[in-house]
């Protein structure tokens, strides 16, 4: 019982750092309609930021808060001069357009800082609490609050506040929006700017635990872009639940399915997303896209 | 006094010139027809002036060169654009649509008011009110269209063909609701229709156009009576 409740926590722990990453996919998606392939190459990059405030002797919760608002303006930049030039077009293109800013995000985090593993300090304490007999993080436990916090503020934001309506009209038709007055290109900006800023939080959370690497949010990405299939790429509820049943799931299956184990368990998120676009391509959480025609 | 004047107004879509030399003026309050045969530019004209083609000539509105403009600045003039095909925005609620035509107020009680008046005008949206634009009916679609221009408080509304692909009776009712809101708001209104008995309950005066230019210009009345202009343009 130990282990399951140690193997259940830890992946718990894994899981949130792929909602962090799920949910800044979720937000560029509902306030643009892409799915942003770069968004954990962006998220690397963000971190690369903080630690390189960190080398001049800048305090931790500073550099941090230095490297949100370097990533608004990276995202709102990126959206304004790379990504605008395809929204028009096929969104296809537009997605292969991201797949590329991810290889240029990481290639600049590589020239400037190498492939070598970067430790990375932790904002939360390193101690540990036992919680019904399975030993959690502090570190862990405050990642996954601070995650949960985000998700909630993020759906307030989207259904609650008058910029998340104009977000998500303009991610709907955003020649139809700019009829009501919505300044189209300054709203998508914005979307891109808070999805870099939420990448930002997600990439210094997690850097500690996966120590710095160009390609530290590789494998998350894939785990996140699994988590907002099954969840529906509409709800950050649903892409957090999701995300952290995947990182719990693929824990108890390596442990407890033999012929699956550690090495096989990537494949766990993969069968999900088969079964989900199957049975519910909305997602479990998402609202079925109606098209009338 | 002149709210909209449109002078030797061209526009094309990349080398194609769709519109060559349209003229036509819209007075405060009033309501102006634009009729014509299909191709002939009536809403490649409503697309300049809502600035979503590229124009030359001259576009006034209240006095001011809006020429060259973005969508979402004509729009903050008070220039509302109701495009053909409506337009509605479909993942979001019938609610929403109407908040975004807001966006650009303030007061929250005066827009709560002006959502109550929209679900009175069209009282089908009442029951709809929860429901995703996308799952509406044709005209439930544009009634909300027509509803979210509405909701900007405009001085002129660009109506491009609310009669499009509805039942007749549907298209009947969402003009009596268009006429009531004309009555009751003042806002003038620009107005692209095929069907000249819907276009003629709702216009004062119109200007026929024939491959990108006027070539006639009238109060309803008077090009009610011309049997050649009906069988040539309107089809009726």
């Amino acid at each position: 019982m130990g282990t399951f409740i140690q193997l259940v926590v830890d992946g718990l722990s894994t899981g949130s750092i792929y909602a962090a990453l799920a949910l800044a996919i979720v937000l560029v998606n509902q306030a643009t309609g892409l799915i942003n392939f770069a968004q954990g190459g962006m998220a690397v990059l963000s971190a690369y930021i903080a630690y390189a405030f960190l080398g001049l002797g800048v305090p931790l919760p500073l550099a941090i808060l230095v490297a949100v608002v370097a990533s608004f303006l990276l995202g709102a930049l990126a959206e304004r001069f790379l990504v605008r030039r395809f929204e028009r077009g096929d969104p296809d293109t537009a997605v292969v357009v991201t797949i590329g800013l991810l290889t240029l995000v990481t290639g600049i985090s590589a020239l400037l800082w190498g492939y070598n593993n970067l430790g990375f300090p932790s904002l939360f304490p390193l101690t540990s609490v036992e919680i019904l007999g399975a030993v959690v993080s502090v570190r862990s436990l405050a990642t996954t609050v601070t995650i949960v916090l985000i998700m909630v503020v993020l759906q307030l934001l989207f259904l609650r506040t008058k910029l998340g309506l104009a977000l998500r009209a303009v991610a709907d038709n955003p020649g139809s929006a700019a009829f009501s007055g919505l300044p189209v290109g300054r709203l998508l900006m914005v979307g891109w700017g808070l999805a870099a800023t939420l990448g930002a939080i997600a990439g210094v959370l997690v850097a500690p635990q996966l120590t710095l690497t160009p390609g530290m949010l590789d494998t998350a990405l894939v785990y996140a872009l699994a988590a907002v299939i099954l969840g529906g790429l509409s709800s950050p509820i649903g892409c957090v639940v999701a995300a952290s049943a995947i990182g719990v799931l693929e824990n108890l299956v390596a442990v407890y399915v033999p012929l699956i184990g550690h090495d096989l368990k990537i494949a766990v998120p993969f069968v999900l997303i088969f079964v989900i676009l199957i049975l519910r391509p909305q997602g479990l959480f998402g609202r079925k896209v109606v098209v009338r025609v | 006094m002149t709210l909209l004047e449109l002078v030797d107004v061209t526009a094309s879509y990349g080398p194609v010139q769709v519109i060559d030399g349209v003229s036509l003026s819209v007075p405060e309050g009033g309501s102006v027809g634009i009729l014509g045969a299909n191709g002939a530019g009536k809403t490649t004209t409503l697309r300049a002036i809502s600035g979503t083609v590229r124009t030359g000539g001259r576009i006034t509105f209240e006095g001011r060169d809006i020429r060259g403009l973005r969508p979402d600045q004509v729009a903050a003039l008070g220039i509302a654009h109701v495009p053909e095909g409506r337009g509605t925005l479909g993942q979001l609620s019938v609610r929403e649509n109407l908040m975004v035509g807001a966006y650009l107020r303030k007061g929250r009680k005066a827009i709560a008011d002006d959502v109550d008046y929209c679900l009175e005008l069209f009282p089908q949206l009442r029951d709809r009110v929860g429901s995703r634009a996308a799952a509406l009916s044709g005209g439930e679609q544009q009634m909300l269209a027509v509803g979210r221009a509405f909701m900007a408080k405009p001085k002129l509304l660009l109506l491009d063909e609310a009669s499009l692909g509805l039942a007749p009776s549907t298209a009947k009712t969402v003009y009596d609701a268009i006429r009531r809101l004309r009555r009751e708001s003042g806002i003038a209104m620009l107005v692209v229709e095929q069907n000249a008995n819907l276009a003629f309950s709702l216009v004062d005066t119109a200007t026929v156009l024939e491959t990108g230019r006027n070539v006639l210009t009238g109060t309803s009345a008077e090009l009610k009576g011309m049997d050649e202009i009906r069988r040539a343009y309107l089809g009726g």
